[in-house]
């Protein structure tokens, strides 16, 4: 998907050269907090515009959430999900990427590219794939440029 | 807006936090957002003597909200809550605000970008804890007994371990006698102990405790009420088909449910093939002959075993074993020393895809092979065939990775599958306790490594082969674990549940029950609100996942502690652009 766009945004990316795409992540507060705090412990770097907020399960996330945060000036949302280990839902990834494609149909809605969010399983001891995930998203939200245009 | 009165403390943590954030800046910056009315820094607010100054502001500045930017919530989210709480400030009113690990340790190489982050973190934790509402703990008084499922080695230790320290037990057996797998083997390993005389010293032990009642050929039937107070019922099966029904409350239940050995499918290795039989098949038969072990009169030469029979199988398989059962390359090893016992001129061949004798039983490996085991590598791609032969004897065929691939042929007496462990079907006991299964079937902790035994079901836990592969000490251990936890809920005598859990707005509920199928806690019921039905949320079954949120089709539902109002303007305390 984001291939198909690329050479727009690649105009657009060297326009915003100092753009540096502000990251929500919503964590959990048993499996993917621990985690994304083991990147820390570890001295793992990510981009400082990243912010996390935790909740006890990603499945209590609710799409309309994502679409007001991108509409306030987030650029991407990324959904750091129990993914199988959840304590909680055993059918917790199943519903998780259900609200993410919700989220998803309400960004194109409204206009913004649905790769604005993402999600992915992170368990509690998953610092370095968190850290290239943020990475990662923050390069692909470069190439897409500020969710606010204008 | 809003007439809240909060107080901001940031954390140096020593250097930890303010080497990377200009916490004086943080502390500027939010000094004067709404609500806050004091705003201070600390060298460590987690020292007593910032807790007391904590306690002292909140008294004299009547402060109703608190909050705290420091180290991640993991490490003293209750510490400040019982700051909260001495002062009289209800605890729920409290925010943890992470920018330790998750901002100056992960931003050591960027000091402004770490100290505008700090000041969106901490900006979205005011935001929240403007609405926060005061919350009570559901405080319920802890009944001291304890109930445990499963009479095989875990359930009977655990049971003496609560007995010792003055738990009264009721000790719930399926089947008409206890021991489960263990009192079935002779030697194990180490010591060569004998299973059957292990759970003999057990059960003795079990008899000389007047405070544990054993019940055999029993079963748990019905749960109601929570942690610290369960109503159970157990079915007991009398002669005929008696049945008696037997009440108890108890404190908290230990699952010790134990495993089931993988059958394997008809043809599966040449299964089906007379003389192609299992680990504990074979175990058995080796425990039974005194001399040279025999099957149907004959004496067993030649000795195949296959690994990893219903373990580690491939993904393409319908429904398939993808976790590795741990004990079996030990116990298989460990048979195959036995048999050499019983006649050393016998033949041992292992057909092994990866061999795990972790720990000590390493020893165990050397010392098989020391006594004659050939050790073959069969690849993922080219598992072994087995094949009846005329003569009687059966034909093992494998390519053998260690030989560079060269084909080797072999006549055995008796194939042994060396079968892993499945989870035992507990559908019944699944649904009375609504315990969560994971994808792996078996019964799943809340985090295994930090909560080991304890489910979200608050006071059920689970130990030993039920929750995964176990051996007999680690299932022990884990047992032992549980009755730890157990104690150390009932030897306080109450216990306090989070209040942070769904909460319907009954003037936006339509009665759809959409959410009541949702909640696999069977936690939403229909109730009434001023002659209308609603959905209402049994405060003791919700465990404040909340998943039923985004299910309601009217926004009808909010969690408590991270509503739909508190997230938004969370969302817009991160992204206020003033620093």
């Amino acid at each position: 998907m984001a291939g198909q766009t690329r050479e727009g945004n690649t105009v657009q990316a060297g326009e915003n050269r100092d753009f540096s795409p502000k990251i929500l992540v919503f964590s959990t507060h048993n499996i993917s907090d621990p985690g994304i705090d083991l990147a820390g412990s570890s001295h793992m770097h990510y981009s400082p515009t990243v912010v996390v907020t935790s909740m006890p399960c990603s499945s209590g996330i609710k799409p309309e959430w994502i679409l007001y945060a991108v509409e306030k000036g987030f650029d991407g949302i990324f959904l750091a999900t129990d993914g199988e280990e959840c304590a909680y839902l055993p059918d917790c990834a199943e519903r998780t990427s259900h609200i993410a494609q919700e989220a998803q149909e309400l960004l194109t809605q409204k206009g913004y590219e649905p790769q604005r969010v993402r999600m992915s399983g992170i368990c509690s001891v998953c610092a370095e794939p968190f850290t290239n995930h943020m990475k990662e998203f923050s390069e692909l939200l470069k190439k897409l440029g500020p969710a606010r245009k204008g | 807006m809003s007439d809240r009165r909060i107080g901001v403390y940031i954390c140096h943590c020593g250097g930890n936090i303010s080497d990377y954030v200009d916490v004086e800046r943080v502390r500027e910056a939010v000094q004067g957002e709404p609500c806050v009315v004091v705003a201070k820094t600390a060298m460590f607010t987690c020292s007593d003597a910032t807790q007391q100054e904590m306690v002292q502001d909140i008294k004299e500045q009547n402060l109703d909200g608190l909050v705290v930017a420091s180290c991640s919530p993991k490490l003293h989210l209750f510490t400040f809550r019982n700051v909260a709480r001495r002062a009289g400030l209800n605890p729920y009113q409290y925010t943890q605000v992470n920018v330790r690990e998750q901002c100056s340790w992960t931003h050591t190489d960027d000091k402004e970008g770490a100290t505008i982050k700090a000041i969106r973190l901490i900006r979205a934790g005011i935001a929240r804890t403007c609405l926060t509402e005061p919350l009570e703990p559901i405080i319920i008084d802890t009944v001291p007994q304890v109930l445990v499922v499963g009479g095989g080695i875990a359930g009977l230790r655990a049971a003496i371990g609560l007995a010792d320290i003055g738990i009264a037990v009721f000790l719930v057996e399926k089947s008409p006698a206890v021991g489960g797998w263990i009192n079935r083997l002779g030697k194990m390993y180490p010591h060569g102990k004998n299973g059957g005389q292990l759970i003999a010293k057990l059960v003795d032990e079990v008899k000389k405790r007047q405070n544990i009642t054993l019940f055999t050929n029993a079963e748990l039937v019905e749960k109601s009420g929570n942690i610290g107070n369960f109503n159970v019922k157990i079915r007991v099966s009398g002669q005929g088909n008696k049945k008696d029904n037997i009440t108890a409350n108890v404190g908290s239940i230990i699952i010790a449910t134990g495993f089931e050995t993988y059958q394997p499918k008809e043809g599966e290795f040449g299964y089906g093939i007379d003389g192609v039989i299992n680990l504990p098949e074979f175990k058995e038969l080796l425990d039974r002959c005194d001399g040279i072990p025999t099957r149907n009169g004959k004496e067993i030469k030649d000795i195949v075993y296959i690994y990893c029979v219903g373990s580690r199988q491939q993904p393409d398989l319908e429904n398939p074993n993808l976790y590795c059962s741990r004990y079996c390359c030990n116990a298989a090893v460990h048979s195959s020393i036995l048999a050499v016992e019983k006649d050393p001129k016998s033949h041992q061949y292992h057909l092994f895809k990866d061999m795990r004798t972790y720990g000590k039983y390493e020893s165990l490996y050397g010392q098989s092979r020391e006594t004659g085991s050939t050790y073959l590598r069969f690849g993922e791609d080219a598992p072994p065939a087995v094949e009846k032969c005329s003569d009687g004897k059966i034909k093992v065929s494998v390519k053998d990775l260690l030989t560079f691939g060269e084909e080797v042929e072999i006549k055995a007496d008796v194939v042994v599958l060396v079968t892993g462990m499945v989870p035992r079907k507990n559908d019944e006991l699944v649904d009375v306790l609504k315990l969560p299964v994971g994808r792996d079937r078996f019964f799943n902790e809340i985090h295994p490594k930090l909560r080991p035994v304890e489910t979200v079901v608050d006071g059920v836990f689970i130990c030993a082969a039920c929750q995964g592969p176990k051996n007999s000490s680690e299932s022990v251990a884990s047992a032992l674990s549980a009755v730890t936890q157990s104690a150390s809920i009932l030897k306080k005598g109450y216990v306090e549940l989070e209040p942070l859990m769904a909460s319907v707005n009954p003037e936006l509920c339509h009665w759809c029950d959409v959410c009541v199928k949702t909640c696999p806690y069977s936690a939403i019921e229909k109730g009434e609100d001023q002659g209308k039905e609603v959905a209402r949320i049994n405060k003791t079954g919700c465990k404040g996942c909340g998943g039923c949120v985004p299910i309601c089709p009217r926004d009808a539902i909010d969690l408590k502690g991270y509503t739909d109002a508190q997230i938004k303007s969370m969302i817009d305390g991160f992204l206020k652009e003033t620093f």
